[in-house]
């Protein structure tokens, strides 16, 4: 278990230095930084090398490489946008609980509708219920997410005026109004990962519903409600779970597209506005952040399946 | 008694059979996806013959036709057009006598555009990008994946720990990226959808050949005296084949997605390519007067990826049932 802890641990900190190379060969394949600053107007040769001193850019790329890491995750500090001026670390964190909000509230929807259709897809095999179970299945991984954000609005907020169209309610006073902006980019954020979880949930769910020891357990005189909650059920989470980490992956790309579609002011809708821009400070910060946290998760989620689980093997 | 028995036997039997035609064709339907194939059949057929499909061209604006309403409006006079703003009006310049009837199908987008026209060349653009990308992709991806599984040891383990790094890297935030970096061009796009395609191939081809790597006629082989490349192409190939085909139809459907995701930020092939995604994005503008211009393209999105889906897990079932779990 320790090597184990110990290996994924040292995968970790290669994750994070491969991406940070990625994100600065990035910002670097885009030439020299300084030209993105020209649209200022006229810049004096002594402005030029004074920038150039600045930021390093007289060094060696290597060199430069190690002081921007070494800035970012020793100090916090990631330089500035170009284009609002301020540090980027407090960007990130000005954007960021929008995001985790509605990462959060996505998350609810993804478990409150994936695992329950799953579950009942597998129990009812066969039946109208599996039928409809795999349709969600099916459109929630066919479905563009930005047009059915965007199908969205215009059923619920154009047409019938249910909903509001975007943004996340600053205005609006009171908990159960507040939360109407959270419902239709919720759905759009969490409808492919719910699908991928249900369709898990099933196919794992039919598998232990097969197995010997429900078999038992039924021949014993356990009670339909009793096998599939008490003995089906836990068993059948665990496939599900490392799944979690797919869910996270799809909510890192998808937010950008949430976010734009539904104005959210969020970290997704800053980074893409930071690219639009050719904002690079501020898209390396953004997108180092997003892996960061990514890989992160993927180490807690891979701990924690072998935690649950003791048959998995420490490879 | 026994004659009313049968004669109801009979008369059920008949029943029985005058259904069996309906139960006959779900079940062919149920055991081919005759459905998907048709959709894909007439996808990759406009793809192709574009020009001579398409009723317009899909870049020629007509202002007269701005915004102008899908088949359901009522029929005008000839000259005429109906938009969300007037049915059959004739506030275009110079219409003359012979000019031809404007019908729009699926209506028009806020140029004027001919959305049917948009949908059937973007289709092009849509499944040419998928196939150049899917093809880099798999072949990239089947070599990673067969050169790890058969050497296994420490290469397996860097090459697999260089896929687990990229599956890292938030891919969509990554291609818009490179995409404004490298510019906006098709070869770029490709590349770019290529590189969100090989990982997971690679990773099930691993799986694969590490299986099969240990059956005798592989062992038979290099006692033979095949060299390296020889039995991965002659010997390995052919036993991994099923994962491979069944991965690459599998990942279709994810790379048109992920091309009219960028289309839609406004990362893909500049206009004015007609392109699913970019047209959604404009008709995001008019959802309140004319919703149809974001409708159909989205449609033929769906479509297009749930077909490839279908025929995908069709293939899987039939093929490589092994994959199953996923």
């Amino acid at each position: 278990m320790r090597t184990f802890i110990i290996r994924r641990f040292i995968f970790l900190i290669m994750a994070i230095l491969a991406a940070t190379l990625i994100v600065f060969a990035l910002s670097r394949l885009q030439g020299d930084p300084r030209n993105v600053m020209l649209n200022v107007g006229y810049v004096s040769p002594e402005q030029w090398e004074a920038w150039g001193e600045e930021f390093h850019l007289d060094k060696p790329l290597i060199v430069q490489y190690f002081i921007w890491v070494g800035k970012g995750f020793f100090q916090g500090d990631f330089g500035e946008s170009l284009k609002t001026g301020k540090p980027v670390f407090d960007m990130v964190k000005g954007f960021a609980p929008a995001s985790l909000q509605l990462g959060f509230a996505a998350t609810l929807f993804v478990l409150f509708t994936g695992i329950p259709i799953g579950m009942l897809a597998a129990v009812k095999r066969g039946t109208f219920i599996d039928a409809i179970g795999r349709t969600f299945a099916v459109f929630g991984q066919a479905l563009p997410p930005f047009w059915l954000g965007i199908m969205l609005i215009l059923v619920f907020s154009v047409n019938l005026d249910w909903l509001p169209s975007g943004t996340r309610g600053h205005d609006a006073s009171g908990f159960f109004e507040k939360l109407q902006y959270y419902i239709m980019p919720a759905v759009t954020l969490g409808w492919l990962a719910s699908a991928g979880l249900m369709r898990l949930v099933r196919s794992s769910m039919l598998d232990v519903l097969d197995s010997e020891y429900i078999k038992l357990a039924r021949a014993k005189g356990v009670g339909n409600s009793g096998v599939i909650w008490r003995h089906a059920f836990r068993n059948a989470l665990i496939p599900p779970l490392t799944f979690s980490a797919l869910i996270l992956v799809g909510f890192i790309g998808g937010t950008v597209v949430t976010e734009t579609v539904f104005a959210w002011p969020g970290l997704g809708q800053m980074t893409y506005t930071a690219i639009l821009n050719n904002d690079f400070p501020l898209m390396t910060g953004a997108v180092l952040v997003f892996t960061v946290v990514y890989v992160f998760a993927v180490f807690l989620i891979d701990i924690l399946y072998a935690v649950i689980d003791p048959r998995i093997r420490y490879t | 008694m026994t004659t009313s028995t049968n004669q109801m036997t009979l008369s059920e039997l008949e029943k029985a059979t005058q259904e069996s035609t309906l139960t006959r064709w779900m079940y062919v339907l149920r055991r081919w996806p005759l459905i998907p194939f048709f959709i894909l059949g007439v996808l990759v057929l406009c793809a192709i013959f574009s020009p001579l499909i398409a009723p317009y061209e899909p870049e020629k604006d007509q202002l007269r036709a701005v915004l102008a309403m899908p088949f359901w409006s009522e029929p005008c006079e000839e000259g005429q057009i109906s938009n969300k703003f007037q049915p059959c009006n004739t506030n275009g310049i110079g219409l003359g006598k012979d000019e031809r009837v404007y019908h729009f199908v699926l209506g028009a987008d806020q140029l004027g555009r001919d959305l049917l026209s948009r949908i059937i060349y973007g289709a092009r653009l849509s499944l040419s990008l998928a196939a150049v990308a899917i093809i880099i992709g798999t072949v990239f991806g089947t070599t990673v994946g067969l050169v790890a599984g058969y050497y296994g040891g420490i290469i397996d383990e860097v090459i697999m720990r260089v896929v687990d790094v990229f599956n890292a890297i938030p891919y969509l935030l990554l291609a818009i990226a490179l995409v404004f970096v490298l510019g906006q061009s098709f070869a770029v796009v490709a590349f770019v959808l290529a590189l969100g395609a090989w990982a997971g191939i690679a990773r099930l081809v691993r799986g694969q050949t590490l299986q099969v790597r240990h059956f005798d006629y592989i062992a038979l082989a290099r006692v033979a005296g095949a060299s390296t490349p020889r039995i991965m192409v002659k010997h390995l190939l052919p036993a991994v084949g099923n994962t491979v085909i069944v991965a690459t139809t599998l990942q279709v459907g994810s790379t048109i997605l992920s091309e009219s995701i960028l289309s839609f930020l406004g990362a893909g092939v500049p206009p004015p390519t007609p392109s699913w995604g970019a047209d959604i994005s404009n008709g995001r503008e008019y959802l309140g007067s004319a919703w149809w211009v974001a409708f159909f393209p989205g449609m033929a999105i769906f479509l297009t990826v749930l077909s490839f889906n279908f025929v995908g897990d069709w293939l899987r079932d039939r093929w490589d049932p092994r994959l199953r779990q996923i």
